[in-house]
């Protein structure tokens, strides 16, 4: 894999300390929608400050819905979602939230560069100061050198990696990741998710990260929710018993096999 | 590159050649009367002949096109974003705009005429009114097409509706205008042309409608089909500029990437 950058001089704007993530607590929220699909069935979560934590369910359950309304995309029917942040860090941040879809939906008439600065040119940084973040966070995901390229010049794993600079380029407190390397192959997505377990560990914040896979969500998580069909609830919610390190190996050690032979009894019997 | 045009060129060149001969072979053998038909060589010869008189007014014709064309292009890109701002809006208007593509030109020409007086103003409002809709139609469809993901990407970062506007929706429909430029282009020379026929009377230098009415009613038809050619060669003058503009600004990111 491309190798990570050194934790390069911290940005003009004043960063947070690190390994402050924002808490989530999701209270009873039901979501149906204008026409009748119910999506969510009181879903009750309460995810710490920091952690990493995987949303699995059957597909059409309900996942998205319930990352859009955390982000504030779209809104409970009833019940709400509380974000916490992390004492002393409270108004500093004005977009402690990131999102990372399932493609990369980047600008295709804008640089890698430009594309990674959208964030804090959106929300009013100065060109200098956003073009040094942005360059800092590109070289954080291996392209330090693709930041001319324009997105049409790049591979699929490079501009889903475009995609994750941009949701960090404002340094968030929260990530929320629907489904975000689910269409780049096998090699390419191990490779991210390594990547994505580096950058968590050096900057600390919430990640909430969707995913069909199992073995992908044991391996990056340290906590699985596993949520029934439709209308989503919450049918597991636990911590991995598995060592914070995460090596290749990992994945081929019977200690990782029954984490994801439990999940995968759990997802069947919990939809039915 | 330019082997792969001359090889691409070659077959519609030789096609052309073709017809040009059989032409001039069935006129001469019939004996086609050349103010009915002229041969292809009479076409040449008044072309080559008349060369200064065909320049100057197809120079007429296209600043008058080339004003319409403008016009549409502004008045039809800022049209779209005023549409597409809100959906109410949309429904109560987008209709009339249907208008402007019914409209039957020739018979609005004298309106124009009335109300600009004879002349390039006239003839330039014939253009633009001619080739308007396709650029408000296609801009519309391509602010509509932003994908979903994008908005809400730029509503969690908080951005403004004119941030929106710039940075995304116009952008994100530069494809789609230069669709719709491209046939106002090719539209905006067919409506000078008309317009002239109706309003083109003024001081000055004759426009190439001009030139085909008064060549008609000296039954000069090889003078005829030289100024015809002229007119169509200059829409697609027109088509080929904005084509060439679109393919250099949309060439770095038009293989799709989402
Ligand atoms: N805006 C909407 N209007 C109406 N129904 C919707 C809307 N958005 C989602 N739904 C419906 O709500 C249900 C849940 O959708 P959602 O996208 O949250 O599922 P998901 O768990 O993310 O699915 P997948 O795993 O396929 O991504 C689906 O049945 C979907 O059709
Ligand atoms: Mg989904």
């Amino acid at each position: 894999m491309t190798p990570l950058a050194s934790v390069p001089a911290p940005p003009a704007t004043p960063a947070p300390s690190l390994g402050s993530g924002i808490r989530v607590r999701v209270a009873r929220v039901h979501r149906t929608f204008p026409g009748g699909v119910e999506a969510l069935d009181g879903v009750e979560l309460d995810i710490t400050p920091g952690s990493f934590v995987a949303l699995v369910g059957p597909s059409g359950c309900g996942k998205s819905t319930l990352l859009r309304i955390i982000a504030g995309l779209d809104e409970a029917t009833s019940g709400g979602v509380e974000l916490v942040p992390a004492v002393g860090q409270a108004e500093a941040w004005r977009a402690p939230i990131a999102y990372v879809f399932q493609d990369a939906h980047l600008l295709p008439w804008r640089s890698v560069l430009d594309n990674a600065a959208l964030p804090l040119e959106l929300s009013g940084v100065s060109r200098s100061e956003r073009e040094a973040a942005a360059r800092q966070v590109l070289a954080q995901v291996g392209l330090g050198d693709f930041t001319a390229r324009y997105p049409a010049e790049l591979s699929g794993g490079m501009r889903m990696r475009v995609s994750l600079a941009r949701a960090l380029v404002t340094r968030p407190r929260l990530l929320l990741m629907d489904e975000p390397f689910a269409a780049v192959d096998e090699l390419t997505r191990g490779r991210l998710d390594d990547q994505l377990r580096a950058l968590w560990h050096e900057l600390g914040m919430t990640v909430l990260f969707v995913t069909h896979s199992l073995s992908e969500a044991a391996w990056l998580a340290e906590r699985v929710v596993v949520f029934s069909r439709r209308p989503a609830r919450v049918v597991r919610d636990r911590a991995l018993e598995l060592p914070r390190e995460r090596t290749a190996a990992l994945r081929l050690e019977p200690a990782f096999a029954r984490e994801v032979q439990v999940l995968s009894e759990v997802l069947e019997r919990g939809g039915g | 590159m330019v082997r792969g045009l001359l090889l691409r060129s070659f077959p519609p060149l030789v096609a052309l050649c073709a017809l040009l001969a059989l032409w001039e072979v069935l006129v001469r053998a019939f004996g086609v009367r050349a103010f009915l038909l002229p041969p292809p060589s009479a076409v040449f010869a008044t072309g080559v002949r008349d060369a200064g008189q065909l320049a100057s007014s197809a120079w007429v014709t296209a600043e008058a096109a080339l004003i319409g064309f403008g016009l549409s292009a502004v008045a039809g890109v800022l049209g779209a974003v005023v549409l597409a701002s809100s959906r109410l809006l949309e429904r109560a208007l987008y209709p009339y705009t249907i208008f402007l593509q019914t409209v039957p030109i020739v018979a609005v020409a004298p309106l124009l005429v009335l109300w600009f007086g004879p002349g390039q103003r006239a003839v330039a409002a014939s253009a633009f009114i001619v080739s308007v809709f396709p650029v408000i139609a296609n801009t519309l469809s391509g602010l509509r097409s932003v994908e979903p993901a994008l908005r809400d990407l730029f509503r969690l970062y908080g951005a403004r509706r004119l941030a929106t506007l710039l940075k995304l929706e116009l952008p994100g429909a530069l494809p789609h205008i230069f669709t719709g430029l491209r046939i106002a282009s090719g539209l905006a020379v067919i409506g000078a042309i008309v317009g002239e026929f109706v309003a083109g009377f003024s001081e000055g230098t004759a426009g190439l409608g001009i030139l085909v009415l008064a060549a008609y009613r000296q039954l000069r038809t090889d003078l005829m089909f030289a100024a015809v050619l002229c007119a169509s060669g200059l829409g697609i003058v027109l088509f080929g500029v904005v084509s060439l503009a679109g393919a250099r600004l949309l060439r770095r990111w038009h293989p799709s990437a989402s």
